[in-house]
């Protein structure tokens, strides 16, 4: 047998090298960044693409740009969105929506509703920590979804 | 019983014991968060302080806060336990180590009184036999709380303990004849204070006592003595007494309270005094390395001391505790970076290997030190 594999074998069967060399891993682990986030101070930020409560959004003269189109309902997995179209006011568009629920416990943000809607007008936010204490304040109406 | 000696029991006991227990406590706790990449306790702090202006981390009074929880919790007594012994073995686990510390010379003198609590000629023989009883209290908790995790947890407490104070004994053995007064006879002293004193004339004990033929045999004993210091701690990778994946928390799992954290209390008392005695053992007790007393007490050229000689005592004292947090910190790391042992390969280890190599070092030793002219 090589000197080198004898050594190697006799390190090994020893014990105490590999030991060592486990410690000083150990020990950088402790100058490494932590995972931990202190949560008040700290904030976890989300990455971008994050998919997180719905919003509805605003064209540039401050109409709602949902057209009630219910591509969104007939693509949501968890059958979370309801809508309810109306003729619309404006000359541009057909209809828009008079009630649009989102149940944010049926929601498993998976993001289809924005993938399938034609006119960019719902959308992810990275927001995810807000609380309700009763089953119906996470059913977000029309009203709360374009505030956001 | 003068006032010195009532000082030096109050500094044992109140640093030694009851201060650096609870500061190991959390240095362990925040030191394994980070090794796990989190942040440990950190909210705790003492008030008023304001943490000395960001001085001092966060989490300090977290020790002081878990002992008021401790207080406070209720003291669950099982109906079926055996009483007496039930409230007698915490305390038989604290007291044997808190006791093997008052022999450990910790500094040198200040005011011509020697920083030891007691002055025993056979301090090494003390100590050990009275960490010894600390079997007792683990054995008595397991039996005497009627729960068979517990009675596991017990007896693998005692045979293992048994089992490593031989390998632990046998590795001082080898210490005492690298510290032998008289290089012809080889019979060493079991005063750790005259150990110490060797050490600071010849060299580290843990580099051959002065005598560079013994290197690898001092080595070789610290080794052997902090593997086996780690078993008798009921440390990681021994803490197969408590394992918690197969018994629950064994000898203690039904102990509540301020029980519960006397049986800790006793453990880091214990981890204390293991590296009390590697201090004082191995790496030369209060001395600085490099011949640094030497030259404190002006040795070479100078006259007379560079330090005034109470100083002097302050920083043996200082440099003392430094070494003793070293090798505490090192039983950190250890404990999260090796895996807990096999019952069979632990009483293999102890047995097969420790034991013969631990004999082996005293016939190392002997014939080392005769053939190269004495131990000095």
């Amino acid at each position: 047998m090589k000197f080198k594999t004898w050594l190697l074998k006799l390190a090994i069967r020893l014990y105490i090298p590999a030991a060592i060399k486990g410690m000083r891993h150990t020990l950088g682990r402790v100058f490494q960044k932590k995972a931990t986030l202190s949560y008040p101070e700290e904030l976890h930020v989300p990455r971008k693409g994050y998919r997180g409560e719905h919003r509805l959004k605003k064209d540039e003269v401050g109409r709602m740009k949902c057209v009630a189109c219910l591509m969104c309902q007939t693509a949501c997995p968890a059958e979370c969105i309801q809508i309810v179209g109306a003729p619309s006011p404006w000359p541009d568009r057909e209809k828009i929506p008079v009630v649009f629920n989102i149940d944010m416990l049926k929601c498993i943000y998976c993001g289809m509703c924005e993938e399938a809607c034609p006119c960019d007008a719902i959308e992810l936010t990275p927001t995810f920590t807000k609380v309700a204490v009763t089953r119906e304040e996470k059913i977000y109406d029309i009203n709360k979804l374009l505030s956001r | 019983m003068g006032l010195p000696d009532v000082l030096k029991i109050a500094f044992v006991l109140g640093f030694f014991v009851f201060g650096l227990t609870p500061l190991m406590v959390i240095v362990e706790r925040r030191l394994s968060a980070f090794m796990q990449g989190r942040v440990g306790p950190d909210r705790v702090d003492f008030p008023l302080l304001n943490r000395l202006g960001g001085l001092l981390p966060g989490g300090l009074a977290q020790p002081l806060a878990d002992a008021i929880k401790f207080i406070f919790k209720e003291d669950i007594i099982p109906d079926e336990a055996d009483k007496l012994i039930y409230i007698l073995a915490p305390l038989m686990v604290l007291v044997p180590p808190a006791l093997g510390l008052i022999v450990i010379p910790f500094g040198s003198e200040i005011a011509g009184v020697p920083l030891q609590v007691a002055n025993l000629s056979v301090g090494v023989l003390f100590s050990m036999s009275v960490l010894s009883i600390a079997v007792y209290g683990l054995a008595f908790g397991g039996w005497a709380s009627n729960n068979k995790y517990s009675l596991l947890g017990g007896l693998r407490a005692s045979a293992q303990l048994v089992s490593y104070e031989l390998a632990l004994g046998l590795s001082i053995i080898a210490v005492l004849m690298m510290s032998a007064g008289n290089p012809d006879t080889l019979l060493g002293t079991l005063d750790p204070r005259v150990i110490v004193q060797r050490q600071i004339e010849h060299g580290w004990n843990i580099v051959g006592g002065g005598n560079l033929w013994l290197l690898p045999s001092g080595i070789l004993g610290f080794i052997l003595f902090f593997v086996s210091a780690l078993a008798e701690n009921n440390r990681l990778p021994f803490d197969l007494p408590e394992c918690e994946a197969e018994l629950v928390g064994g000898y203690h799992t039904e102990y509540s309270s301020m029980k519960f954290a006397l049986f800790m209390m006793g453990e880091y008392v214990g981890m204390t005094i293991m590296a009390a005695l590697m201090t004082t053992f191995f790496l030369g007790g209060w001395s600085l390395p490099f011949g640094l007393n030497q030259f404190l007490d002006g040795l070479p050229a100078k006259e007379g001391q560079i330090l005034p000689l109470w100083l002097e005592g302050l920083l043996s004292v200082g440099v003392f505790i430094g070494k003793v947090v070293a090798i505490l910190f090192v039983y950190v790391i250890i404990r999260w970076t090796l895996p807990r042992f096999k019952y069979n390969q632990l009483m293999d280890l102890g047995w097969k290997r420790l034991v013969p190599l631990a004999l082996f070092n005293v016939a190392l030793v002997a014939v080392v030190g005769v053939l190269t002219g004495g131990t000095k």
